[in-house]
């Protein structure tokens, strides 16, 4: 790694010069083109998706039920859209205009005019918008959609009992920016073309019962509406054939001609048809993919699933007649990547030029795993995918290794070497937990099989379930609401219930159950916002596309958003574990047990930051027991904790007939909560970030990462839809082949005691330090935020230092 | 009981697959370089890092003895004629500046300790390592360690100088999965100067070791002024190639400073500075490598 490092400085040799020579292939010319490109590209903002929109919308506003008036959108955006084939590309298909040209979305939430100025011009994560473009935008599209998005219908909504908690940063809303998403798709989109489907639509149409089902006008027209969805996703695709075809009269290169003409006939073939080799079958993801992306934005992580399962049949058949070689996959494999990373986030509404997010858009590939029946799922993609996501590490995609107690020792040993490089991915999912997590939910085993994670660590049945995130819980700030009988600190105003003087409180038990007061209260103003925000979306923006995608929508005539996939589930993603068990620990033992502090000196500390009180701070760092350590006194409170959070919000029914269930991931939400948030009695100052997903409090771990491993499997943790573990390697820990084995072995034990998922950022401190400073020279440095990795020069200051602060795992 | 300076978990360096170190402490050579000084005296110490130090003088409050003064230049002072280890400064002090090296435990203690690693250690092929200071100072207590574990089928690895009694080394030997021993200077004269001792005694119980068929890494710290010269290499790779069990790998430790911020902490003295010690050059480490392998040797640099 210190080799790695080296290599690592200047940004402009290290990203483009000689990058890989562990591999036999390597990146070959053209891949290294379009790599450059896709990472030199400047993000920007497109109007023409809203203007098309805008347009459509106007001339026919009232003239269609909904669900077909949104696939006469999603054709007339496919019809008008440009297409864009670029040079040296073999798979093709841009959202925008584009590479990096990302569409708005102004039927859900519309950008004010001061948005896109902040937008054009923050410092992190801009997204470059001409002046011109501006001004169209006022004029054309942001008076028509006045009072009409889906965001405007949410607000006018919400009582205050749920604006008060929600500005006070209690919780997140994922909703009121974009639509619900973390959609897996599964092997259906390599099995059926389009026109296939459509047949099937037609059937269900013709089996509508108009006597006796109330339902039936409804089903129809959904499933016109997804017929119409089919033709857009046919027609989007032709015009790319006819594109090729036309470059290709033009191309005087004759080896270009026949890669344009090949272009053309793929492109006529897929997605009408079902794929018949592996090119075709890596472009109809391509197309399935872009046509989700197009019609609505989904909450991100639109995913292909068990990409190289889906591929394998097609690599097999390829190689054994003789039409595909090894590395012709590997560059069609290549392209696909570059293809995801040239499609960056959309960006959000009410932006302060300050808030920063990320461009990533969480597609994660999953790699390995178990087949339906159980079995081992490695083949060779596995292998030609971890080369390729090692060799271009890109923002996008992430990919994540699953490893079951079935998987070869030889695929885990693979993916660690990629861990090793440092960039943050792949992470580590465990099958054997998440299937359990799914069968326990009530999916069938077979469809659990078929599943793995999206997004961050989020998990669920790919291709038959629509599983919502509805946004972040912070835990650390109900303590604090409870340790101020529900005002908020630090702006004195009432924000939740009370629940009792806790100065006054004589025990630890009155401490705790005023806390699940705060939960339980907190909860049941989030779901029902939630719940209604779920309806506006089954109403006015139905998925006509994805929902062709998602058994058994067409089958029951209903769309993703309302009922039509087999499985329904509504997550609550709850933040702060860590933090909330050290501050418990720390009042249960020094004011309960050993009345070392009262619960005055605690509150007090909280409230003045502990300023003067450092000795105090000390005596909490050091000597309290933490979560992390292998050390029952925490990890005990950590078990109630978790297994109430589990009790406050699984069962509460999600008006689809199903039911809400816990999560624990904190994407980057700890930072924003923590910014929220007081002091907090476990010796965190003011400010800082609170701890993520289900890892330990920054710092508070120090025993080493068995011991964190330890304290995490104590957690039932087939009981949520997710957990998540960041550990931070320095390089030294991982010099050499046996130091690779036993980071295989250390996931193997985790694994072995139900852990859901790990991650690993492989990077020192004074590399991020040197970062900071001198952020040139550090372009290409990815990190592991918190379930997904980030330019780390793309961070804010605050996620930077949140990242430097977490615990080094030092070997000697 | 006896006292344990540190016990390590993720230990991936002190034998095969992921360890659980225990650091007995106290040991009869005093190298110079040594690494963990505060192993070397069998009883307690007490170790003070500055950096941590916030000021508060909760330790000068807390000393019974009078011992310990705040200094602008090093913080807190221990005035050691007066200090008795007691420990109660250690308690004090809230933000673990003052610390006192050195616990005693009970087998049993360790074993529970051990056994919090069953599933790391079985699924990585590890197991425990003793170390110290030199843990063959604590024989009965070391075996019974070694015992408990053998019992409960977890690998062994007694990581010492061999500096003891051939009887001693003998039955330790039974109940040792693998050895790693270090080995510092072919010359006695010369490895008495750096070490306090001389060296018969070690090599003649690394040969009986060979002689009874244990497994055992031998562990050289490359120290250039002190045994990584060509000569030293030489004898050390003819004395290994000559025994009648090879050990399985001759590591070879690339000399470091970082002794010196414990002995800092410690309140004693860092010797290497008026030696000058340096680390090997990447060629010398290769050239070492290859006087191994000319031997039929197994040798890795690091362990």
């Amino acid at each position: 790694m210190a080799e790695l490092q080296a290599q690592r400085a200047p940004f402009s040799c290290s990203n483009f010069g000689e990058i890989n020579t562990d591999n036999a292939f390597g990146m070959n010319d053209r891949i290294k083109r379009l790599r450059k490109e896709s990472f030199e590209a400047i993000p920007t903002l497109s109007i023409e998706r809203a203007l098309i929109e805008t347009e459509f919308y106007k001339k026919n506003e009232g003239k269609y039920p909904v669900p077909i008036m949104r696939a006469l959108n999603f054709l007339e955006i496919c019809k008008k859209k440009t297409i864009y084939i670029g040079k040296d590309e073999l798979i093709v298909g841009e959202r925008g205009p584009k590479p990096k040209a990302v569409p708005t979305f102004p039927e859900l939430t519309c950008h004010s005019v001061e948005d896109l100025h902040v937008l054009n011009t923050r410092e992190l994560q801009p997204y470059k918008i001409s002046d011109e473009d501006i001004a169209t935008y006022e004029r054309e599209v942001i008076p028509y959609w006045e009072g009409r998005t889906v965001r405007e219908r949410i607000f006018n909504h919400v009582p205050d009992t749920w604006k008060k908690p929600y500005l006070a940063g209690v919780f997140t809303e994922f909703m009121e920016q974009r639509a619900p998403g973390h959609t897996t798709l599964d092997k259906k989109v390599y099995q059926y073309g389009l026109l296939d489907l459509k047949a099937q639509i037609e059937e269900e149409i013709k089996n509508l019962d108009f006597l006796n089902d109330p339902e039936a006008t409804d089903k129809q027209d959904e499933l016109m509406a997804m017929s119409i969805s089919c033709d857009a996703g046919i027609v989007f695709a032709e015009r790319h054939a006819e594109l090729a075809e036309k470059m290709a009269a033009e191309e005087t290169d004759e080896q270009r001609k026949a890669e344009l003409l090949k272009i053309a006939e793929v492109c006529r073939w897929v997605p009408a048809h079902a794929p018949r080799n592996f090119w075709e079958a890596v472009q109809i993801y391509w197309f399935t993919h872009l046509g989700t992306i197009t019609e609505m934005n989904g909450w991100d992580a639109m995913n292909p699933g068990h990409f190289d399962q889906h591929l394998r049949p097609f690599y097999e058949k390829g190689i054994a007649d003789g039409t595909l070689t090894r590395e012709q996959a590997k560059e069609l494999l290549s392209c696909i990547w570059i293809k995801v990373n040239n499609h960056t986030a959309p960006p959000k509404v009410g932006i302060t030029a300050k808030e920063s997010g990320t461009y990533n858009d969480f597609t994660n590939i999953n790699i390995g795993g178990v087949d339906r029946d159980g079995r081992d799922a490695v083949n060779e993609v596995s292998y030609i995918m971890l080369e390729v996501a090692d060799e271009l590490h890109l923002l996008q995609p992430q990919c994540s290794l699953h490893i079951s107690a079935v998987t070869p020792d030889k695929f885990l040993k693979a993916g660690c070497k990629v861990i090793r490089k440092g960039y943050g991915y792949p992470s580590v999912f465990n099958p054997d937990t998440y299937i359990q997590e799914l069968v326990r939910q009530g999916k069938e085993l077979h469809d659990a099989r078929e599943g793995g994670c999206s997004g961050c660590i989020e998990v669920g049945a790919f291709g038959k379930e629509a599983y919502v995130l509805t946004g972040y819980l912070n835990t650390a700030k109900l303590l604090e609401l409870t340790l101020h009988n529900g005002i908020d600190p630090l702006t004195g105003e009432r924000v939740s219930i009370e629940t009792g003087d806790a100065r006054q409180f004589k025990s630890y038990e009155e401490l705790y159950e005023a806390f699940l007061k705060q939960v339980n209260y907190i909860v049941d103003q989030k779901q029902r916002v939630s719940n209604y925000i779920d309806r506006q979306f089954a109403k006015y923006a139905p998925a006509t596309f994805l929902s062709l995608y998602i058994d058994d929508c067409i089958k029951k005539g209903k769309d993703y958003y309302n009922c039509g996939p087999r499985y329904n589930t509504t997550y609550i993603q709850c933040t702060g574990l860590g933090t909330v068990t050290d501050s418990l620990s720390v009042i249960k033992k020094h004011v309960f047990e050993d009345g070392r502090f009262t619960m005055d000196q605690i509150i007090d500390a909280c409230d003045k930051n502990f300023e003067g009180m450092e000795p105090m701070r000390q005596f909490i760092l050091n000597k309290t027991p933490f979560f992390g350590n292998d050390d029952d006194y925490a990890d005990n409170i950590a078990i109630q904790v978790y297994n109430d959070l589990l009790k406050a919000i699984e069962g509460k029914p999600n008006i689809k007939g199903e039911v809400y269930r816990l999560n624990m991931l904190s994407t980057t939400c700890h930072v924003y909560f923590g910014k929220v948030l007081g002091a907090t009695p476990n010796g965190r100052l003011a400010h800082k970030a609170a701890s993520d997903g289900t890892s330990p409090s920054h710092g508070a771990d120090t025993h080493g990462p068995t011991a964190v491993i330890k304290s995490l499997g104590k957690l039932d943790q087939t009981m949520s839809g997710g957990t998540l573990l960041n550990q931070r390697f320095m390089p030294s820990l991982l010099k050499n082949e046996e130091d690779v084995i036993k980071l295989a072995s250390l996931i193997r034990s985790y694994f072995a005691m139900g852990g859901h998922h790990i991650q690993f950022n492989i990077v020192d401190t004074a590399t991020l330090k040197a970062a900071q400073k001198t952020p040139d020279d550090y372009k290409d440095l990815l990190v592991r935020v918190a379930g997904y990795s980030d330019y780390f020069n793309d961070m804010n200051d605050d996620l930077q230092s949140d990242v430097i602060e977490r615990t080094e795992q030092e070997g000697f | 009981m006896s006292y344990v300076f540190d016990i390590k978990r993720y230990a991936i360096n002190d034998g095969p697959g992921i360890r659980i170190t225990i650091f007995l402490k106290g040991c009869p050579l005093r190298c110079v370089w040594c690494h963990n000084p505060e192993g070397l005296k069998p009883t307690q110490d007490k170790l003070y890092t500055k950096r941590k130090c916030i000021g508060c003088q909760f330790c000068v409050q807390a000393c019974p003895q009078g011992a310990l003064k705040l200094t602008a230049e090093e913080g807190i002072v221990t005035d050691y004629s007066k200090c008795i280890m007691c420990g109660k400064c250690a308690d004090a002090c809230p933000s673990t500046a003052m610390e006192m090296a050195g616990k005693n435990y009970t087998v049993d203690y360790l074993m529970n300790e051990i056994e919090k690693e069953a599933t790391t250690i079985a699924t990585s092929g590890g197991g425990v390592t003793v170390c110290g200071g030199e843990p063959l100072m604590h024989a009965d207590f070391l075996l019974e360690i070694l015992k408990r574990c053998k019992d409960e089928g977890i690998h062994r690895c007694v990581d010492t100088t061999l500096f003891a009694a051939e009887d001693t080394v003998k039955r330790v030997a039974e109940y040792t999965s693998l050895f790693l021993v270090d080995l510092k200077h072919m010359d006695s004269d010369i490895h008495k100067f750096y070490t306090g001792v001389p060296n018969e005694k070690i090599l003649s119980n690394i040969r009986m070791i060979s002689e009874l068929g244990a497994d055992f890494w031998i562990r050289i710290p490359l120290i250039v002024g002190v045994n990584a010269d060509i000569e030293n290499l030489e004898r050390s790779a003819e004395f290994l190639a000559s025994l009648p069990k090879q050990p399985q790998i001759v590591n070879l430790l690339v000399y470091h400073d970082i002794g010196k911020g414990k002995h800092d902490r410690l309140g004693t003295s860092y010797n290497p500075e008026k030696y000058s010690f340096e680390a090997p050059s990447e060629e010398l480490q290769q050239q070492a490598m290859e006087i191994f392998k000319a031997r039929g040797l197994k040798v890795k640099i690091g362990g």
